[in-house]
């Protein structure tokens, strides 16, 4: 926690003198207020909690099969979750797709308990929902492990050329695309600092803390949750739950952030 | 008030060296994208998702497109240009400050719903900085504190702003600012009120 936080303290303070040699000191004294509160909030995380009840569902039998989690395979064995989510979004042969965290998990609820797909996720954006949860916990198993998302398989491989052409795609009214807000450096919205997640840096500081507790939102938010929030700030229409759109982004964001050190749940705004 | 070559080129280099897109990747993504959404989506919602040609091609080259496209798109995005009904393209700096603050409206979404009635505006300070009394203020696009202190209030100097907050590709192919008036998401009357607020010497962008 105390690395992390000097660490971030180190990313911002670079942020905030970028910033203040450009703005003028009131912006600049702005900038480093937000910084002094995010350096406070690193202090005891308030997604630990959520952890602990994710740690407490993978191991609860649920659902007409009356089954446990713990038989859940991420790509490195049954019921394998160290350094599990460092790795994903991975293809599986048992589905013959790419998947996520949350798609494996809701895989995972179907094939293992027994629950319909609609049971499984019906409550998925919900504040501390039992999706966010597990997602909380696995993420939490691969602290201090490298990123590293696998594109070897063809599958992978298209995923994540989709998701790099996506990343760029222009559309909806106001003729947005991921690029337009994050392909450049030392950008902001208002006063929200902005990754370039062209920026191998950047993208890291980014990637390894979701998923994320969010002061604005009073939960966790997943990096699925997110990333179908930025379709909105888009003016673009929601997605569906576990599509490959959202799946293929996280795949192109999570190489762009490829070797970095996992450190989830993070906290975020 | 005509851009010199140069000009051009300078604001559309992009950060990146990314390649411009293969199109097979970019057949697989349009694939993807329509299997990501709900079939049952109003169609309205469905042509947010649909890429005009200026999107499809900006897109294609990472916002910056070789000489042929970028007049191809100049020359497009100049004849999209509408005027207010009576020609007057200066209107009242009070409401475009209103309408630089306002960044809700037109999001569609089922899991969090926008206040019905949020108000629309361009939320100018998102990516701008305008008047100097607002600190909260972005940095994606130029400054603009000072803007009408430097151009005046000539119908040339009008016209030309006016019709870049329209249909800012009519200036500069794959900018990264909304085409406000061509893609209907502000009035011709607002876009000659944010004129207002970035030209009248009265407003606090000039003070």
């Amino acid at each position: 926690m105390r690395v992390l936080a000097s660490g971030l303290a180190v990313f911002f303070a670079g942020a905030v003198l970028t910033l203040a040699a450009a703005d003028d000191d009131q912006t600049g004294r702005a900038m480093e207020q937000i910084q002094k509160y995010r350096q406070m909030l690193q202090d005891g995380n308030p997604a630990d909690l959520l952890e602990m009840r994710g740690e407490q569902l993978w191991v609860t039998p649920r659902g007409p099969s009356r089954a446990t989690l713990e038989q859940c395979d991420f790509g490195l064995g049954t019921g394998k979750l160290e350094g599990a989510d460092a790795q994903l979004p991975r293809y599986f042969a048992d589905t013959d797709q790419v998947q996520d965290v949350e798609s494996r998990l809701v895989t995972c609820m179907m094939r293992l308990q027994g629950l319909t797909r609609e049971e499984a996720t019906a409550s998925w954006y919900l504040p501390d929902s039992d999706l966010a949860a597990l997602v909380t916990f696995i993420a939490a198993k691969s602290k201090g492990m490298p990123i590293r998302v696998p594109t070897a398989h063809r599958k992978e491989a298209r995923m994540h050329a989709i998701g790099r052409e996506l990343f760029f795609r222009r559309s909806g009214p106001l003729d947005f695309a991921c690029a337009t807000c994050h392909s450049q450096d030392g950008r902001r919205i208002r006063l929200q600092e902005l990754p370039n997640f062209l920026d191998r840096k950047d993208a890291q500081a980014s990637m390894v803390t979701w998923p994320a507790y969010r002061v604005s939102e009073g939960t966790v938010w997943t990096l699925e949750h997110r990333v179908t929030d930025c379709f909105r700030q888009m003016r673009w229409p929601q997605p569906e739950y576990l599509s490959d759109a959202i799946v293929a982004l996280e795949v192109y964001l999570r190489k762009q952030a490829d070797g970095a050190i996992m450190d989830a749940p993070g906290i975020k705004r | 008030m005509r851009l010199s070559a140069n000009a051009i080129v300078f604001v559309l280099v992009s950060a990146s060296s990314v390649a411009a897109a293969d199109k097979a990747a970019v057949s697989n993504t349009e694939a993807t994208m329509r299997r990501s959404f709900s079939t049952a989506m109003p169609d309205d919602w469905k042509a947010r998702l649909k890429q005009d040609e200026v999107q499809a091609l900006c897109s294609q080259y990472r916002n910056n497109p070789p000489p042929k496209i970028t007049a191809r798109i100049l020359a497009s995005q100049q004849r999209t240009l509408r005027y207010p009904p009576g020609g007057k393209m200066i209107g009242d700096w009070r409401e475009g400050e209103k309408l630089a603050s306002i960044g809700t409206g037109g999001q569609l979404s089922a899991i969090r719903p926008e206040v019905p009635g949020a108000p629309r505006g361009g939320n100018c300070y998102a990516c701008h900085t305008l008047a100097s009394s607002e600190v909260a203020a972005g940095n994606l696009g130029p400054s603009l504190t000072g803007f009408g202190k430097m151009r005046g209030t000539s119908p040339d100097a009008v016209k030309r702003t006016y019709e870049q907050i329209f249909n800012v590709q009519a200036f500069y192919p794959c900018s990264m600012m909304p085409r406000f008036g061509h893609n209907g998401w502000l009035t011709p009357e607002q876009i000659a009120d944010a004129v207002a607020f970035l030209l009248d010497p009265q407003s606090p962008v000039n003070k």
